[in-house]
């Protein structure tokens, strides 16, 4: 399919607003999606794109996400709505829910296979945080965050760190 | 070695000496990557920004790659030497437009123009390598070691399952974007090259104009890089380029051969045509130049034009570029007078 905006480039980008019971479709290649959308088409911006897709195929509910927010960055999930950028690293594990499906979407996998950090590197400020974290969502009883920052607490303290020279 | 010592010399990447350097005018690959404890540059505060390029600047002194390079801040350059980095490939344009001093933007050149590193562009570091021709190789080595060295010293925003965390979800994983600058006249005068790009684009590459994202093909430069950056190591999307980038040279010189032996007289016409333009003209825009010394260089590459080297040739498109004629004739100069300096500089170089 091609590009709605400059008909040239295979359109990778799919979008429906709906607007008083009304579907509106929007396919555009990645390029248009960046750069033009922005202009041409007021509230298709990349970070509605985005977030379009962020929506696509995540279970959480509209809620529980609005109420996310990044303890280190402060950044919001309404904020990353807004303007389609994370604020931080530690962002990528607040909105991990969220962002799970967009990645897939536009990567086609989930899954890091490349280069790692040189060995030493795992981050003791980022451990203790994260425990800080597991404790707190143990205490307001948020149990489903609780397992997924325990998962990630074992995988970041058991992962052999390779060091590695390209 | 100062941004005016740049005007003299030519960049590593522009020399035309590289593998199929006659198609591939040149390789790139970037690294993008954020440290670990500041926000990401459009949402940390203007003293977190400032941190970011003070420990850069740290980390550049003690290294043994880096050592010597040029440190600038693009909040103290002028408009026109902004211009003038783009023009070169070392900045981008969004990093030069926003340069102000509150943006805390930076950028490192090392030695030849191999190496350059965007300070608070999209994400705290942009790192670059350059190499001449199709060389994605060499650039991965140079990269690698560069990389390795900075790893060692700076501490950066990683998570095993989605790898190096970029500001921008769709450059996560490996952070890396790897581009070859293809110049393919002739998919262009056969009228295939829809067909050429269409394919790749299906098969994970992007295809882009000389200057970037939404760039058009000014003088049939065709920028292809690769799409995905997570789920995918390093060396398989170098692997997946280079295999898809062969094809389309091999494409590109069917093309040649064909045209050669089907309408010689008529290609060699253009070719002359476009090279009697430049060697005449007393006012010449931009775009003409690069779409005349586009069938210049085709012309040097199939040993039409004997006299000429391809290196000359590829510098020339830098060198009548605006800002680089400007630093040149040392002032600002109007469009017009722009027009006027480039035939002038092209009627003495060719
Ligand atoms: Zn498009
Ligand atoms: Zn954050």
């Amino acid at each position: 399919m091609r590009c709605d905006l400059c008909n040239e480039r295979e359109a990778t980008v799919h979008l429906t607003e709906m607007i008083d019971d009304q579907s509106r479709e929007l396919h555009l290649c990645e390029p248009c999606a960046r750069e033009k959308a922005p202009k041409g088409l007021q509230g298709f911006g990349l970070a509605e794109l985005l977030a379009g897709l962020a929506d696509f195929g995540s279970k959480m509910g509209e809620e529980t996400k609005a109420k996310l927010v990044c303890p280190r960055c402060k950044m919001t999930y309404e904020d990353f709505r807004k303007t389609g950028r994370l604020g931080c690293g530690q962002c990528y594990e607040t909105f991990h829910r969220a962002l799970a499906p967009l990645l897939k979407r536009i990567h086609g996998s989930g899954e890091h296979v490349g280069k790692e950090p040189a060995a030493g590197k795992v981050p003791a400020e980022e451990l203790s945080q994260l425990k800080e974290q597991l404790k707190k969502s143990v205490a307001e009883e948020a149990f489903e965050e609780a397992a997924r920052l325990r998962d990630r607490i074992r995988a970041l303290e058991v992962k052999p760190k390779r060091a590695r020279k390209i | 070695m100062t941004l005016n010592d740049l005007t003299r010399e030519t960049g590593e990447w522009l020399r035309g000496k590289g593998p199929k350097g006659e198609i591939v005018m040149s390789s790139r690959i970037r690294l993008a990557r954020n440290l670990d404890d500041l926000p990401f540059p459009h949402w940390a505060k203007p003293v977190q920004r400032a941190q970011v390029l003070a420990r850069v600047q740290d980390m550049i002194k003690v290294s043994k790659f880096l050592k010597g390079s040029m440190f600038l801040k693009i909040g103290e350059l002028s408009e026109l030497d902004r211009l003038f980095l783009v023009e070169r490939h070392l900045i981008s344009r969004e990093h030069a437009v926003e340069g102000t001093e509150s943006n805390q933007k930076g950028v490192v050149i090392s030695d030849l123009e191999i190496i350059s590193i965007m300070i608070n562009e999209e994400d705290h570091l942009r790192v670059q390598v350059m190499q001449s021709g199709f060389n994605l190789q060499e650039a991965w080595r140079v990269l690698g070691q560069v990389n390795a060295e900075m790893e060692e010293k700076l501490a950066y925003a990683f998570l095993p399952e989605w790898g190096y965390l970029t500001a921008c979800p769709t450059n996560v994983g490996t952070g890396m974007r790897a581009s070859c600058m293809l110049h393919l006249p002739c998919l262009v005068i056969t009228k295939q090259i829809d067909r050429v790009l269409h394919a790749i684009t299906k098969l994970g590459l992007t295809a882009r104009g000389l200057y970037g994202e939404g760039t058009e093909a000014l003088g049939n430069f065709f920028q292809l890089s690769n799409q995905v950056s997570l789920g995918i190591s390093e060396e398989e999307i170098l692997d997946n380029m280079e295999r898809l980038i062969r094809q389309v040279i091999e494409q590109e010189e069917a093309a040649r051969t064909a045209l050669l032996n089907q309408s010689r007289n008529s290609l060699e016409d253009r070719i002359w045509r476009a090279y009697g333009t430049l060697r005449s003209a007393h006012l010449i825009t931009s775009n003409e130049t690069i779409e005349m010394l586009s069938l210049v260089r085709l012309g040097v590459d199939l040993g039409l034009i004997a006299t000429l080297e391809q290196g000359k040739v590829n510098q020339l498109f830098i060198q009548t570029q605006p800002a680089h004629l400007q630093k040149l004739e040392g002032r600002p100069l109007t469009p017009s007078e722009r027009d006027a300096r480039r035939a002038k500089l092209l009627r003495e170089s060719l």
